[in-house]
């Protein structure tokens, strides 16, 4: 600078216009651009807040109908027979009953004749193997009830239960019918005679759903060809669009019903009757619920329901389908809230699993955690930032927390897994093992968090103890940690949630076992919420996608409650000095 | 037994606390001005010299009952059994079974017998154990009780041992990462040099190859299944997802980081903020749930509408759900790092008329760029290292490609299906784990330290 103003030689004064239109442009170019950048910013926040957005509710539509059940409202004959056959009436004798056996003649009672086997079996299916553990329950509380009638609530098996939860099929009821219908028999395989062409609108149905059915296979052959499929193994598929090309030409007028066309079921005499074979003036069919006479019915008086969804896409074929929609339309299904959700342990029937198993393992794992690296976290967070001398161990020690903290946590379970369990031989699966696989995860970030908040009680305080004669730890443990406390307990919190979302290195160290009992000590097998979580979102069915996304409610409710609880504390003790 | 052990230990201490601070007062009579340290010391220093001892004989003897018993427990069993090594582990897997009361299937006579002898021989020594671990508490109490006098530096001395405990808590982190150093490098060394495995890669096949398949054909109209393990696919797979976590969240991240440190208000940061940190704060299973059931049919569904054939477990889903978890982690350390640009920069560059874009781009940017990399690298080890989202969402095909829309496997994909469920450890299969997690424990800390050191330089530049 002094060498140019010594030197005399100033430098040439360059005019800059704003008035022209070029500078204009310039500056309106300039101003968009700022626009946009700041634009950019806004929507990158929204697109992360719609994401947040997208899943919570996501999770929460799939997770709510998971906290509730449908169960069948019945009068039940509590029969003596059947639960306590010898009159002995003690509880021992009570809870030993057949209460399955008394929910299934409550069934056979609400929707009576039905014969068959295997009709039999399609009906008592839609009972839970749980159907009488309510019941159960009532009368080991209450031993007058054996002999009487009580309304109990009968729970249903997850096929039922998620039909109903979800809009399960559409249901098209056709009720003006211009024929007289004549039914053959009132039970078994029969045919019905109409005086009108009333199916003929149907067949025609069915011939455009034949080809929609062949199109959609040609498609998929398509496709497969394009990924290089072989022609033999689509030979099979080949032969299948063929075939239904031919029956969608054919001229014949009757057709045939499978499972892969919309269901059709006449209602008829107060019977129902599955068609499996029509015409557009006679349907043959299975008898579903018996028909009550063979008389003949007048125009109006019977009805075609079409069950939309084909059979082969549903959960529930078409007499569970049609037994439920019998018990609906006599009012005794009704949804309650879960309650045994949460005193459930895991079970392989989707309507019977429950989360207690997984919240008190998971409550264990955590107190072995806490119990583990608070003190730990909070003395070695201690020694660094209040004795600890600066040389090279200190130093080492420090990179290595750093470091540790960013470690991906599925290689904390392979640690377990090496050290804990197969050096020390430590018993799998158990809260034990699992807390402290936790305990060396989250000490890092218990560590750094009170590092933090020691470092921010000011030196004063230390000094001022000093000076009163204190020694170094007594200034130390008697002044500056209970200053720090607030910040600590928040730190160890955030952990804590941490830990308790934490999945992968439970797995490592075999906590993924299914258990159904609740574990009662830490050496015992049990699993953990995020766990059971994973465990039931690999099941195939759908009752179990509902429970894993209730089970992901709770999870985070949790979450948020403890996060809630460290943000509290920050606002209610945080000083500033 | 442990609770017997917690028992003895907590009473030698606690009589070992009321001793020595009575012994004090006593000796003090009143004149407490005139002693060194307060009696609660004498107190704190006889109690840790009871637990100090008792703890030590209890962890030690704990161990050699056990030993001796599994000894004798072997004694029990016929000599067929005892010379087979593999034998031998499962009638002593079942003896301690049946002593510990769990699962028992139909135990054989010798096995019985050996469970008996076991658990006599364990219940002796750990009573041994007990009664010596209470001896060596008293003598430690009474030495410290001996030591009580008006001169004695008690508190000194017990600060001492204060400030051991402190050390040794502080050097716990050390030790972890010792322990994870040990467990995947002998094991990895094992898979790959150990004589005894069979069905072992060389280093350069593992490093190279292009099929990664640790399960061979079970049965012989399988096929021709060969074991392989190539690493390659694997690390294609990595990539690829990282790759495209890093594209949805390296932008949105490093924006929203911006926006919030230079733009926005206190009360938009009040709402933001927290939103990344629910965002950050979310469990990877359930971003895993999320992945797999919302966000791969949707990709799915979308991807059929151009025509396009997307794997039901596409590696695009997987990504997109992962960069959404990162997000809040480079945004958060991004926008640390531009908060920490001086203000006098920015000063000058609105002086000479820079809008605040061209000064966020052509200055601060520049500025904080160590700062942001090393987010980036951070960013980069986590979505390596990230396992849920992937086990739920990607694939377990090893297939070597970079096309999206495939399934693809991941290093810890592989990592977490080895290991799952019943393993022996002297299975290729169960290595080949641990030299994975070697390779991610190595990445990741490279990429860890890398990024740590950048950031310390850089934050001396300015301070």
């Amino acid at each position: 600078m002094t060498d140019i103003t010594a030197g005399g030689v100033s430098p040439p004064i360059r005019r800059v216009e704003f008035e022209t239109a070029e500078s204009k442009a310039r500056l309106r170019r300039r101003y968009r651009s700022e626009a946009r950048f700041k634009a950019y910013g806004i929507a990158a926040l929204v697109v992360a807040a719609a994401f947040l957005f997208a899943l919570l509710s996501s999770i929460v539509m799939r997770g709510i109908p998971g906290f509730f059940q449908h169960y069948l409202v019945a009068d039940v004959l509590v029969d003596a027979a059947k639960i306590d056959p010898e009159g002995k009436g003690d509880a021992a004798t009570l809870r030993a009953g057949d209460y399955t056996a008394v929910a299934r003649a409550a069934l056979a009672e609400a929707i009576p004749g039905v014969e068959g086997r295997q009709l039999k079996r399609e009906l008592n299916g839609l009972l839970s193997s749980g159907a009488g553990d309510a019941l159960r329950e009532m009368v080991v509380a209450d031993p007058s009830l054996v002999g009487q009638r009580v309304k109990a609530p009968l729970l249903l098996a997850d096929e039922a239960d998620v039909f109903l939860k979800t809009s399960g099929t559409k249901i098209r009821v056709i009720s003006d019918t211009r024929g007289i219908a004549t039914p053959s028999a009132t039970t078994g395989e029969i045919s019905i005679l109409v005086g009108a062409n009333d199916f003929a609108d149907d067949v025609a149905l069915v011939k455009a759903e034949l080809k929609a059915l062949a199109d959609s296979i040609d498609e998929t052959i398509a496709r497969r060809k394009a990924r290089g499929a072989t022609v033999e193994s689509l030979a099979d598929l080949e032969r299948e669009a063929t075939e239904l090309r031919r029956r969608h030409a054919a001229a014949a007028t009757s057709e045939r019903l499978d499972a892969k066309t919309a269901s059709r079921l006449v209602a008829i005499n107060g019977g129902l009757v599955k068609v499996k074979e029509m015409t557009p003036t006679l349907v043959k069919g299975e008898v579903i619920i018996p028909l009550k006479s063979t008389a003949d019915a007048a125009p109006g008086t019977w009805e075609i329901r079409v069950y939309e969804t084909p059979e082969s896409n549903r959960n529930l074929n078409d007499r569970g389908l049609a037994f439920l929609e019998e018990l609906k339309a006599k009012g005794l299904v009704e949804s309650q809230f879960n309650f045994a959700f949460f005193t459930r342990g895991d079970s392989r029937e989707a309507e019977l699993a429950g989360i207690q198993g997984a919240l008190v393992g998971s409550i264990l794992t955590l107190l072995v955690t806490i119990g583990l690296c608070l003190p730990i976290g909070v003395l070695a967070a201690i020694y660094l930032e209040e004795f600890a001398p600066k040389n090279r161990i200190t130093e080492l020690i420090e990179i290595n927390i750093n470091n540790l903290a960013a470690v991906p946590s599925i290689v904390f379970g392979l640690l377990g897994l090496a050290v804990f369990l197969n050096f020390f031989g430590m018993p799998r699966s158990a809260p034990l093992v699992g807390g402290l696989v936790l305990a060396l995860l989250v000490l890092p970030t218990i560590i750094i968090a009170s590092r933090a908040a020691l470092k921010s009680v000011p030196p004063s305080i230390r000094e001022a103890a000093l000076g009163v004669g204190a020694s170094k730890q007594q200034a130390v443990f008697h002044h500056v940690l209970p200053l720090a406390m607030p910040g600590i307990m928040t730190g160890t919190i955030i952990g804590m949630a941490h830990a308790l979302g934490e999945t992968a290195p439970l797995l490592m160290i075999g906590m993924i076992a299914f258990i159904v009992d609740v574990p009662s000590s830490l050496t015992q097998a049990a699993t953990v919420l995020p766990v059971q979580i994973f465990l039931w979102s690999d099941l195939p069915e759908p009752a179990f996608k509902m429970k894993t996304a209730a089970a992901i409610i709770v999870l985070l409710a949790v979450l948020f409650l403890m996060n809630g609880l460290a943000i509290w504390l920050r606002k209610k003790f945080e000083r500033r000095w | 037994m442990a609770g017997w052990y917690a028992l003895v230990v907590v009473a030698l201490m606690l009589a070992g606390f009321a001793l020595a601070r009575g012994r004090a007062q006593s000796v003090a009579g009143g004149n407490y001005a005139g002693m060194h340290s307060l009696p609660s010391y004498h107190g704190l220093y006889t109690a840790s010299l009871a637990f100090i001892p008792a703890l030590i004989t209890f962890l030690v003897g704990s161990q050699i009952a056990g030993y001796l018993a599994t000894q004798s427990a072997i004694s029990a069993l016929p000599n067929d059994i005892q010379s087979d090594i593999l034998r031998q582990g499962a009638a002593l897997r079942e003896a301690v079974n049946i002593v510990r009361g769990g699962p028992v299937g139909a135990a054989s006579a010798e096995v019985q017998s050996a469970a008996a002898n076991y658990s006599s021989a364990l219940s002796a020594g750990q009573w041994i154990t007990l009664a010596l671990g209470a001896l060596a508490g008293l003598a430690g109490l009474s030495w410290g009780l001996s030591r009580v006098s008006m001169n004695f530096r008690a508190r000194n001395a017990f600060e001492k041992l204060v400030h051991a405990l402190l050390w040794i808590c502080a050097t716990i982190a050390v030790l972890t990462t010792v322990g994870i150093v040990f467990s995947v490098v002998g094991e990895t060394y094992r898979f790959f040099f150990d004589p005894a495995i069979k069905g072992k890669p060389t280093v350069f096949e593992f490093l190279f190859g292009t099929e990664w398949n640790p399960q061979a054909a079970m049965r012989a109209d399988q096929g021709d299944i060969q074991t392989a393990y190539g690493f390659l696919p694997l690390l294609t797979g990595t990539l690829l997802i990282t790759v495209i976590a890093i594209a949805v969240a390296g932008p949105l991240g490093l924006f929203s980081a911006i926006y919030l440190a230079e733009y926005a208000s206190p009360r938009v940061r009040s709402v933001a903020k927290p939103v990344l940190e629910i965002l950050a704060g979310i469990p990877t299973v359930v971003l895993g749930f999320f992945a797999a059931l919302t966000v791969a049919p949707y990709i799915r569904g979308w991807g059929e509408t151009f025509g396009l054939n997307v794997a039901s477990e596409s590696a695009l889903a997987a990504g997109v759900v992962m960069g959404m978890m990162i997000i809040p982690f480079i945004s958060s350390l991004s926008d640390d790092v531009i908060n920490a640009v001086p203000q006098s920069l920015r000063d000058g560059s609105y002086a000479m008329g820079a809008t605040k874009s061209e000064t966020i781009r052509q200055v601060v940017l520049p500025a904080a760029l160590p700062g942001i990399v090393s987010a980036f690298m951070l960013a980069i080890s986590r979505a390596i290292g990230e396992t849920m989202i992937v086990v739920m969402a990607a694939g377990l095909a090893a297939n070597l490609t970079f096309n999206p829309l495939d399934a693809v496997t991941t290093i810890t994909v592989q990592i977490k299906t080895i290991l799952v469920g019943d393993q022996e450890f002297d299975s290729a299969k169960t290595l080949a784990a641990f030299a994975l997690g070697f390779v991610l424990f190595f990445v990741t800390l490279v990429l860890n330290f890398i990024a740590l050191k950048v950031v310390q330089k850089y934050r001396e530049q300015y301070d």
